[in-house]
């Protein structure tokens, strides 16, 4: 079986879980600007780089994976989310990219195929970030025609981080946290390189985020307009990650279930952050929550994002024990075409 | 969303194209993007589903005025809310359009023409930037003309699409629009070509889309855009049924097909479908005559002035024209006079002549109530006109004109609506009747005192809501009592034969006599008037409503549950889905709703009902029998509209509110927490036996007992009183009519704007809502706005305390009549409930024991709980 069929043979059986927050869960553990740095000599500032301690301190990653996985949960994100050109550079770090995402990708595959003994098998999703520059905005309010990147540049950063992902070992690829649904594109255009490279399919996780109540990306577009800009894909999952709490998910949630023939990933925040800018939703509270979209039918795969923990991925796990996934319907041939809203041409 | 976001034929916005559009050329040339862009932004404001955007110009470098122009308009979310078609006979300047746009564009296109291999290659491309294609007739050896080979050319493609996995659905074939009538015989046959392969195509290739460039069509008659316009939609006439669903075309720039000149039509239509060799021979020697024919057609327009002055009457009323028609009735009293006549003849000569003609158009169905409207309108002008010579010459000699029958007409007291009475006061009046109109909210006192002074032949009665019905019988009891024996005619949206029969005919001795729609007015009063047709018709009439009243005796009432067993099959909604409460809860004030916003969720259909046009909207504009009336109608209404928008006559207020609340029994009890009091709200059960399992519903049934959330609204359209004093003065019943037509459009509008900012905003419960007019129209949205007074909650005595509930009144200056009815006119009120499985229903016939119950649970008498109750019981 390849990963695709894998993981749809065991959707079919089981509500799925994917690991929750890694930025929370390193915090915690307190670490000095000497652990991110390493023996690297790198001339900038570590501290913050989550993503280089795959290098510098391989076991942080390696326990939050174990911890998840404890938890219950079948998918682990690879700690990835700003390992790609433009986000290191902030770092200085852009030349060790591709050290940074095989190495991820390995220490989370092993520890996949270390809980797999178990007859259950366990998924690794080679995680992509958006960066922090767009490809549909302006970042100059008086020259709303200029763009900090183009197409072909970004294109090229993710396909770097992608054969590099597959290369340690991911069965997926997951763009996640898409604030802005070209940048998406440009992930999905990258993904689709590294496969002709390595002639084989490397099937697409997508997750949008929310920056409205009113159920819009930064980019503008609607749930229903991002999934149409976005399912020549043909991704293994799509969904909503981040955004909000699970609370004010919820419509969107629903509406994307009805019409996505792919399986509903959602993995929200715990709750809306403090005037701290902490999470203190409880576990129990999250995953009743998400509960309830399990209940209704409405997702297949159910993790956590910012401020969620271990103990909230295993409340989750729990809680969405024994429901039935979400059926996978089947569309209608008809043209569904999208600017930032959703245009059907009828059959 | 104003725009429909889906659509069976796509009009794609060519204005932004280079190659079709010598001004925008010119802009994207000199440089000027930000007008450009508004360009874009136009072309969406005015409709266009898709916009085109093509910068294929020999002296512009395209890439880059591509992603340029792409950039720009992705900045403006008015514009980048539809998706693009990027449009080039460049690969390279498509992919670097592809890399600009966000959503799932359209390419415009690619074909075979280099060979299976780039075109596969490209194919490829659009599908791993996600985006529908358009694809050429075009192979190796060119370009497809006839069918034959535009068919097996889109087949071949197809099947190479489809076998690398392109989706069939995002193809869109364009089989190629050539230009007709050029004088070489092998041309003949373009236009059928097209439109047979599309056919062809469309039954080998499931799925797929068509499209056509109209333009080339008709290159040869260019500089003559009336052929042109006439060419264009006489194609798509034909094309859309054959499957063409998608054509770049400016959409302002297409004719009705109906509207076309006869003769060009048929010149147009020989040409295009190719049905003789001299067809284009043809074409061609009539198109002379309409180069330029746009100034000239209103040159002929007038060429009537120049006729004899009672056939210019007579034209004007046939048209409904009203510009001159003071002028020639004056011309033709004067002409008269002269002759020693007098200025009744004007009346009874050319001015009946032009109403009998009107008369009969409409009475054959060639004619349609706006258009009889409009003749009346003619028609009352000149009889002001003449008046004062009337009375004069009454004064002098002591004489009085004949009409055929005098008739009272009223709108019941309570009742305040009066489209209806209007209309059928119009139809008779242009049949030589002479109608007394008391107006609305008419006490019957001065109904019959009025019948009783003006020696009326008739009475005619009018109203909409359901409490008319007992005041109907009230007008008929008194009637009996003061001795008349004159007609008695029913009409209104909510009477019925069935209600005349069983209740106001047995109230009174004379006829009584059920009238269904406008059109029927004539016929029956003319009936009623005549010394032979009378008696036959009255007596007919009054065995068939004695019949329906010993039918209704000897059959079995429906089986009613006991109110109980209707409890206990009450409707179990699931309340792990209610809504959660409001966002805004409390009571919200909209002073002065923007009327150019709720023009965009008209629900135009009941517009064209009112004026007995039957169809719904906009399949009637185009509909063989009605359409040219109805397009006439909407055309006169969107005129109006722009005035009332324009000039602010009218002032939508509205106010909403949400309270908590519990349901109790069939009762749901409102919290009013800051005022530390509760409000119940009682509402009824069906008690109709119910087949299989559905259940015996009741509003409250989608309300949790154990603690939820109601909402309740009243919106209402103010500030129309001058306008009708004006239409009133200047005789024109039209304007009347149309202006409250529009005025109810607007009242539903609102209702229906507010209740979907209800559910998005104010309580938030379906944020992400996305409907199409189509869709609002047809009610998709999760919760309902039930009204008292309407099926779900028949009991209109609701209304007060509903009203009480938003400070309705005070906050929006809808007040209540005796009767329940709402003034101003155009005004709606009802609740809101938000739960998903929430549904209208009706609750039909109910029982004894309900109206106990309820009249309990009201704290009112029995005899006020059925009159309350009255069109629910048996």
């Amino acid at each position: 079986m390849t990963p695709r069929e894998q993981f749809l043979a065991e959707a079919a059986k089981r509500i799925l879980i994917i690991d929750g927050a890694f930025g929370t869960e390193i915090q915690q553990r307190k670490l000095t600007e000497a652990d991110y740095a390493g023996s690297l000599g790198l001339s900038k500032d570590q501290k913050g780089n989550n993503d280089i301690l795959a290098i510098t301190r391989p076991d942080v990653p390696e326990a939050i994976h174990r911890a998840y996985f404890a938890a219950g949960a079948d998918i682990a994100e690879t700690n990835t989310f700003s390992a790609n050109r433009i986000s290191q550079a902030d770092y200085g770090a852009e030349h060790l990219v591709r050290e940074i995402n095989v190495e991820s990708a390995r220490l989370a595959r092993r520890v996949a195929d270390e809980f797999a003994a178990d007859g259950r098998p366990r998924f690794v999703a080679g995680a992509i970030g958006p960066t922090n520059k767009t490809l549909s905005l302006s970042p100059d309010v008086n020259d709303p025609g200029f763009r900090e990147i183009d197409w072909d540049e970004l294109v090229d950063v993710y396909r770097q981080q992608v054969a590099a992902l597959v290369e340690g070992g991911a069965d997926f690829i997951l763009i996640e946290t898409v604030f802005d649904t070209l940048n998406a594109k440009a992930g999905i255009m990258a993904v689709r390189k590294v496969e002709q490279e390595l002639g084989r399919e490397v099937p697409i996780m997508l997750s949008m985020t929310l920056t409205d109540l009113s159920g819009r990306n930064l980019s503008g577009h609607t749930v229903e307009a991002f999934w149409y800009a976005v399912r020549h894909a043909k991704p293994l999952t799509i969904g909503l990650n981040c955004s909000f709490g699970a609370t004010q998910l919820r419509p969107h949630v629903r509406a994307l279930s009805a019409i996505a023939d792919a399986a509903i990933m959602v993995y929200p925040n715990a709750g809306l952050p403090n005037e701290l800018g902490q999470y203190d939703e409880l576990p129990e509270e999250t995953a009743a929550l998400v509960r309830e979209w399990a209940a209704a039918g409405q997702v297949n795969v159910l993790g956590g994002c910012c401020g969620s923990t271990p103990a909230h991925i295993a409340a989750i796990a729990k809680a969405a024990q024994g429901l039935t996934p979400r059926q996978i319907p089947q569309l209608d041939a008809v043209t569904r075409l999208a600017g930032l809203e959703p245009f059907i041409m009828a059959a | 969303m104003n725009a429909p976001s889906s659509a069976r034929f796509v009009n794609v916005g060519e204005r932004t194209n280079v190659t079709g559009s010598a001004a925008f050329k010119k802009l994207i040339l000199a440089g000027d993007y930000a007008k450009a862009v508004e360009v874009a932004r136009q072309q969406v404001e005015n409709g266009a589903q898709v916009i085109d955007v093509n910068m294929d110009e020999g002296l512009l470098d395209a890439v880059h005025a591509m992603t340029t122009f792409l950039k720009l308009i992705a900045a403006e979310p008015d514009i980048a809310r539809v998706p693009v078609m990027i449009d080039s006979s460049k690969w390279e300047v498509i992919e670097a359009g592809l890399k600009c746009v966000s959503g799932k564009p359209i390419v415009n296109s690619i074909s075979m023409k280099e060979g299976e291999a780039p075109f596969l290659e490209q194919a490829r491309k659009c599908m791993d930037y996600g985006a529908a294609v358009v694809v050429m007739a075009f192979d190796e050896a060119g370009q497809a003309d006839s069918k034959d080979r535009k068919v097996e050319i889109c087949e071949r493609a197809y099947k190479l699409l489809t076998g690398i996995g392109f989706p069939p659905e995002d193809i869109i074939f364009d089989p190629n629009v050539f230009a007709v009538a050029t004088g070489i015989e092998e041309h003949n046959n373009y236009g059928v070509d097209f439109i047979e392969a599309v056919r062809e195509i469309r039954r080998r290739c499931p799925h797929v889309h068509f499209s056509g460039g109209l333009s080339n069509l008709s290159f040869s008659f260019r500089g003559n855009e009336p052929v042109r316009r006439a060419m264009h939609s006489i194609f798509l006439y034909h094309a859309i049924p054959a499957g063409l669903d998608m054509a770049i075309v400016n959409a302002g720039q297409l004719d009705v097909y109906d509207t076309i000149d006869p003769a060009l039509r048929q010149a147009c239509e020989d040409v295009i479908l190719n049905r003789d060799p001299g067809a284009t021979e043809r074409l061609i020697t009539l198109a002379e005559s309409f180069k330029g024919t746009d100034a000239k057609a209103e040159k002929e327009a007038e060429e009537w002035r120049g006729w004899e002055v009672t056939r210019r009457i007579e034209h004007a009323l046939v048209k409904g024209i009203d510009a001159y028609i003071v002028d020639d009735t004056e011309e033709a009293r004067a002409a008269i006079f002269a002759e020693g006549g007098r200025p009744i003849q004007v009346i009874e000569g050319p001015l009946m002549d032009g109403m009998n003609t009107v008369g009969d158009l409409f009475g054959s169905g060639k004619m349609f109530l706006p258009q009889v409207v409009k003749s009346a309108r003619v028609m009352k002008k000149a009889v002001a006109h003449l008046i004062p010579f009337i009375e004069a010459e009454k004064l002098l000699l002591g004489t009085e004109s004949q009409s055929k029958g005098r008739i009272i007409m009223a709108t019941v007291k309570g009742d305040v609506h009066d489209i209806g009475k209007n209309i059928v006061g119009v139809v008779l009046q242009c049949n030589g009747y002479e109608v007394i109109d008391l107006g609305v909210m008419v006490p019957w006192s001065r109904i019959i005192e009025t019948a009783i002074t003006e020696k009326a032949d008739m009475i005619g009665l009018s109203g909409l809501i359901t409490p008319s019905l007992d005041e109907m019988v009230t007008v008929a009891e008194e009637m009996e009592r003061a001795g008349l024996t004159i007609p008695l005619l029913i009409g209104g949206a909510t009477t019925s034969k069935l209600h005349t029969a069983l209740r106001i005919d047995p109230a009174y001795t004379g006829p009584v006599i059920h009238v269904l729609d406008a059109s029927r007015a004539v016929g029956v009063a003319s009936q009623l008037l005549s010394d032979t047709q009378r008696d036959p018709f009255v007596a007919t009439t009054a065995t068939d409503y004695q019949h329906m009243r010993d039918v209704r005796a000897g059959k079995e009432a429906t089986v009613l549950l006991s109110l109980e067993d209707a409890r206990a099959n009450g409707f179990k909604a699931d309340f792990s889905d209610k809504p959660a409460p409001p966002e805004q809860p409390g009571v919200h004030v909209f002073e002065d709703w923007d009327l150019a916003d709720l023009v965009s969720v008209f629900d135009w259909t009941p517009f064209f009902r009112a004026w007995e046009l039957a169809g719904n909207f906009p399949a009637i504009l185009d509909d063989a029998v009605v359409g040219e009336s109805a397009r006439s109608l909407y055309a006169d209404a969107l005129a109006m509209l722009e005035k009332i928008i324009d000039e602010k006559w009218l002032t939508a207020k509205g106010v909403c509110g949400f309270w908590p609340c519990a349901r109790d029994g069939d009762d749901v009890e409102l919290y009013l927490t800051e005022e530390e009091r509760h409000v119940r709200l009682p509402f009824l059960r069906q008690q109709i036996r119910k087949s299989r399992d559905r259940a015996n519903y009741c509003l409250a049934d989608f309300i949790d007992p154990d603690g939820d959330w109601i909402g309740g609204f009243a919106v209402g359209i103010h500030g129309i009183e001058p306008h009708l004093e004006r239409f009133r003065a200047a005789h024109d019943d039209y304007s009347d009519i149309l202006l409250k037509a529009l005025a109810d459009r607007f009242a539903e509008a609102f209702a229906e704007r507010l209740h979907s900012h209800v559910r998005t905003t104010l309580w938030g419960y379906a944020p992400n809502e996305q409907l199409t007019n189509e869709a609002l129209i047809r009610e998709e949205y999760r919760g309902i706005r039930p009204a008292p007074g309407y099926p779900a909650c028949p009991d209109h005595s609701l209304k007060p305390i509903l009203f009480e509930l938003l400070g309705a009144t005070a906050k929006t200056g809808i007040t209540l009549t005796e009767s329940y009815a709402m003034l101003p006119t155009a005004a709606v009120s009802g609740f809101y409930f938000g739960h998903p499985q929430a549904e209208y229903f009706g609750v039909a016939r109910i029982g004894r024991d309900q109206v106990e119950d309820y009249a309990a649970r009201r704290g009112a008498d029995i005899a006020t709980a059925e009159r309350w109750l009255r069109p629910n019981l048996d």
